[in-house]
């Protein structure tokens, strides 16, 4: 068989980050290939510059031996390659029919649309009814809209990015068999993906990639999950600088059968989440984003009251009810995700945003008045402290470059003297020397007692400051793994969905 | 072709002329507003002598010009709370009513009291009024997540309206000629005036206390910066764990207060009884002095005296260049426009590609 496409030398390069770098391969006419790899490997970006949606820096893309630039998604079209986004792009008051139409290029009346469109159904097993509103779809059904819409587009590759991800496993399997079927019948699948045994089960070749890179080309058959996700994850031996000193006899923080029930579909529900966090013990919490990450964030720091089942006690006492306030006022602290507008305002100076999160505390006010000189001289503590590179406290929060604020944050948590303190994405999208300074800091604190969770996609951060380590996969948490005697293939499985 | 406007976020978004905006928007009313003037077949410098500058050449004038900016200011500095916090309450209008009735039916209650006490109850049962008429919409949106724009706007008809019953029915002057109107306040629920013979009157001192009280609260206290940062992102706000609820409540009060405020010194200063048109619009109007001011304190003083100067202007140009007073109107209107194109401008950069 011979290779379709052909990628050479793709380059890509977005401030601070090298998504594609130097990206080789090729994928075989007629089959199902796969692109594994962790979030940030490149494999979104890659698809993308195909699509005609990126535009490389460099590289170039051969189909069928012949060179093209594309452009643009019309341009890949018309070259015959058609994707599947992970988010629907489908107008939900309208017919499944009406929605085709609007996606077809040329001009087709819609009788027949409906026919063609009965014909792909039938044939491949598509279960809709053309006249019924997108909004009465399930997200499976929808999801086959979307792909009988690139299929009426007459498609010779057909791209599909996480397809998985809003599925049911019976709706899983019978896309799988539906992807087959359109193989065997000319197309050239590439299925993107982080889930091991799917891709095992479905895919002949598997393309792996790590921080940009092109780590191996393998084909299906020859591999187990186990396999893939030590490759995908690489030779991870990172070397801990942690100094074991958790005080296994003092239990901070305990979550049992943590569950929840959320009817929205945007939310991954937790499934019986139990966890033990000791005194002085940093708990790093591993997964792809998407897995529930921000559903246990939510309930940690309780800003909206998102219902649960199971117990959160923190130092013996109950905290399932209390508010942020309160949780705050035990010394738990918090570090979101999202810095600017949810930990800091950037419209605010530096000693306002000292005051955001420090309202609880009496020190900073004189009744109701705020005590300017002590959140001054605080914010002049954390920006010495910390190294935050600023003028003054009065500098607006969202002057500051991203790992100066995010040390000005995680200084100002720090500096509270919490018991708890939980971070979610702590080095996310900084500069490695605020990484690496934030990284030692957090290890110093845990030194002195403080027990600490990070939520992180970062697995090389989480091995470098974790002294233990659990993986979130569909809502579910897996065991928690020693780091310093941590098996690096069975994190592999647990990344991938495959718990003991 | 097809040509596509891009709108985007400007990063060095500028301070400096999110205050000299209102500035420009002046300029600009004028400048498009000579333009009204020259369809009317009207010497604009001739016009604008008459809208902005004989109205307040003697003290009269000048006397006239507090009377107006009072209650637009004292209004507008309630309006600010909500508006920092990101609350549209549009009803100041129907609150300023509430007001005018709670405050002006102790007034009408002790009808032949002579008591200096009078006074002091009649401006609480006006603050008291507004407030209670404020919480309605706070309710509303705190339980069910109703849209506060539309249940304020729709409950200053409903406040009218139960003014309009109180004075063709039971509050109606028997010796009023059947005329919609109360009896007259007796002397002792009157407000002072400042001079003998003009119309200025004591709230000019309440609009200049709110003033300063709102620029302490704003600055300096905890109830400030949880309004502040509220309105900046409600995110920030619940992970300071701050209770928007609460906030809702504590905003929609003020301004309802402030608005009842401004409500019972109309009844009670220059009006001095009740009757159905209590009010030129000084509810809505406000909305425009408090965005004109920039939400604050100092600004909103400034702005309520321009504002209060259109609605001079236009009584002038009635009488004087026989044009509809609605000219007014227009004025206001174009302000805000222009303010509100220039914060666009300020905030978003427009190319066309």
């Amino acid at each position: 068989m011979q290779p379709i496409i052909e990628f050479q030398n793709i380059c890509k390069e977005y401030p601070g980050v090298v998504a594609n770098n130097n990206v080789s391969f090729k994928i075989l006419r007629q089959s199902i290939h796969a692109i594994l790899g962790e979030n940030g490997a490149g494999k979104s970006t890659l698809v993308k510059i195909l699509y005609g949606h990126v535009k490389p820096d460099n590289g170039q893309i051969i189909i069928n031996s012949d060179l093209v630039t594309i452009n643009s998604p019309t341009m890949a079209q018309s070259l015959g390659i058609n994707m599947v986004f992970q988010h629907f792009s489908l107008f939900e008051s309208l017919t499944v029919a009406e929605n085709l139409i609007l996606g077809m290029s040329e001009k087709i009346s819609l009788s027949k649309l409906k026919s063609k469109s009965e014909t792909i159904c039938n044939k491949y097993g598509f279960n809709l009814n053309l006249n019924s509103p997108i909004s009465s779809l399930s997200v499976g059904q929808r999801q086959s809209v979307e792909i009988v819409r690139s299929l009426l587009n007459n498609p010779k590759i057909l791209i599909m990015d996480e397809p998985t991800s809003v599925l049911t496993p019976e709706e899983i399997n019978k896309l799988f068999k539906i992807i087959k079927k359109l193989v065997a019948d000319g197309l050239t699948v590439i299925f993107i993906s982080h889930k091991l045994d799917e891709i095992i089960n479905l895919s002949d070749h598997v393309t792996i990639m790590r921080n940009g890179k092109v780590i191996s080309n393998l084909t299906t058959k020859n591999e187990d999950p186990e396999s893939l996700g030590y490759k995908m994850l690489g030779y991870k031996v990172t070397k801990t600088k942690q100094i074991n000193n958790v005080d296994y006899s003092e239990n901070v923080l305990t979550l049992s059968n943590l569950s929840s029930y959320s009817q929205d579909p945007f939310t991954t529900n937790l499934n019986k989440i139990n966890f033990n966090l000791n005194k002085g013990q940093i708990l790093g919490i591993a997964g792809v984003a998407g897995n529930g990450q921000k559903e246990l964030m939510e309930i940690l720091l309780n800003e909206n009251d998102f219902e649960f089942n199971g117990d959160i006690i923190f130092k013996n006492i109950n905290i399932n009810k209390l508010s942020t306030f309160q949780r705050k006022s035990l010394s738990i602290s918090y570090v979101t995700e999202q810095r600017l507008g949810h930990s800091a305002v950037p419209e605010m100076s530096l000693s306002e945003n000292i005051l955001l999160s420090m309202n609880h505390k009496n020190y900073f006010k004189k009744g109701d008045f705020i005590n300017f000189d002590r959140i001054n001289s605080y914010a002049n503590d954390v920006i010495k402290n910390f190294n935050v590179d600023t003028p003054s406290f009065n500098v607006k929060a969202g002057k500051l470059s991203g790992g100066n604020l995010q040390k000005f944050i995680i200084g100002r948590e720090i500096m509270s003297d919490p018991e708890l303190l939980i971070l979610s994405q702590p080095t996310w999208g900084i500069d490695a020397g605020s990484e690496a300074f934030i990284k030692k800091s957090l290890i110093e604190l845990s030194q002195k007692g403080v027990s600490i969770i990070i939520i992180s996609h970062d697995l090389d951060e989480l091995l470098e400051v974790c002294h233990n380590i659990s993986v979130l996969y569909e809502g579910s948490l897996s065991k928690s793994l020693n780091v310093e005697s941590i098996d690096i293939t069975k994190l592999g499985k647990y990344m991938g969905g495959l718990f003991d | 072709m097809v040509y596509l406007i891009n709108i985007k976020l400007r990063e060095d978004y500028s301070n400096l002329i999110f205050y000299l905006s209102p500035l420009v928007a002046v300029f600009l009313t004028l400048f498009f507003g000579s333009f009204i003037f020259l369809i009317l077949d009207l010497s604009p410098i001739e016009s604008f002598k008459i809208f902005f500058i004989s109205p307040i050449s003697n003290s009269y004038g000048i006397s006239e010009l507090f009377v107006k900016a009072t209650p637009l200011a004292i209004i507008a500095l309630g309006l600010s709370y909500c508006f920092k916090n990101n609350i549209y309450n549009i009803g100041a209008e129907g609150q300023l009513t509430m007001g005018a009735i709670f405050g002006g039916g102790i007034g009408l209650l002790f009808n032949d009291s002579t008591s200096i006490f009078l006074l002091p109850l009649m401006i609480l049962f006006g603050a008291i009024g507004g407030a209670f008429w404020a919480t309605i919409p706070a309710l509303l949106k705190t339980k069910f997540n109703t849209n506060e724009i539309l249940t304020s706007l729709m409950l200053t008809y409903v406040a009218l309206f139960i003014l309009d019953y109180f004075v063709v029915g039971p509050w109606k002057d028997p010796a009023g000629y059947g005329l919609p109107k109360s009896m007259p306040f007796p002397d002792a629920g009157r407000l002072p005036v400042l001079f003998d013979g003009l119309r200025i009157h004591i709230g000019v001192y309440f609009a200049i206390m709110i003033c300063l009280i709102s620029y302490i609260v704003y600055n300096k206290t905890l109830f400030g910066f949880k309004l502040r940062v509220s309105g900046f992102s409600s995110k920030a706000s619940q992970y300071a764990g701050f209770k928007y609820k609460n906030l809702i409540f504590y905003t929609f009060i003020i301004s309802g207060a402030c608005a009842g405020l401004a409500g019972l010194f109309e009844v009670s200063g220059p009006i001095g009884l009740l009757y159905r048109d209590i009010s030129p619009n000084y509810g809505f109007t406000a909305i425009i002095v408090a965005f004109l001011g920039r939400l604050n304190p100092l600004g909103i003083i400034l702005s309520s005296l321009l504002i209060a100067l259109t609605y001079l202007g236009a009584e002038d140009a009635q009488l004087f260049l026989k044009i509809p007073s609605a000219v007014g109107f227009v004025f206001q209107g174009l302000v805000l426009f222009f303010l509100l194109g220039t914060d666009f401008l300020n905030k978003y950069k427009v190319s066309i590609s």
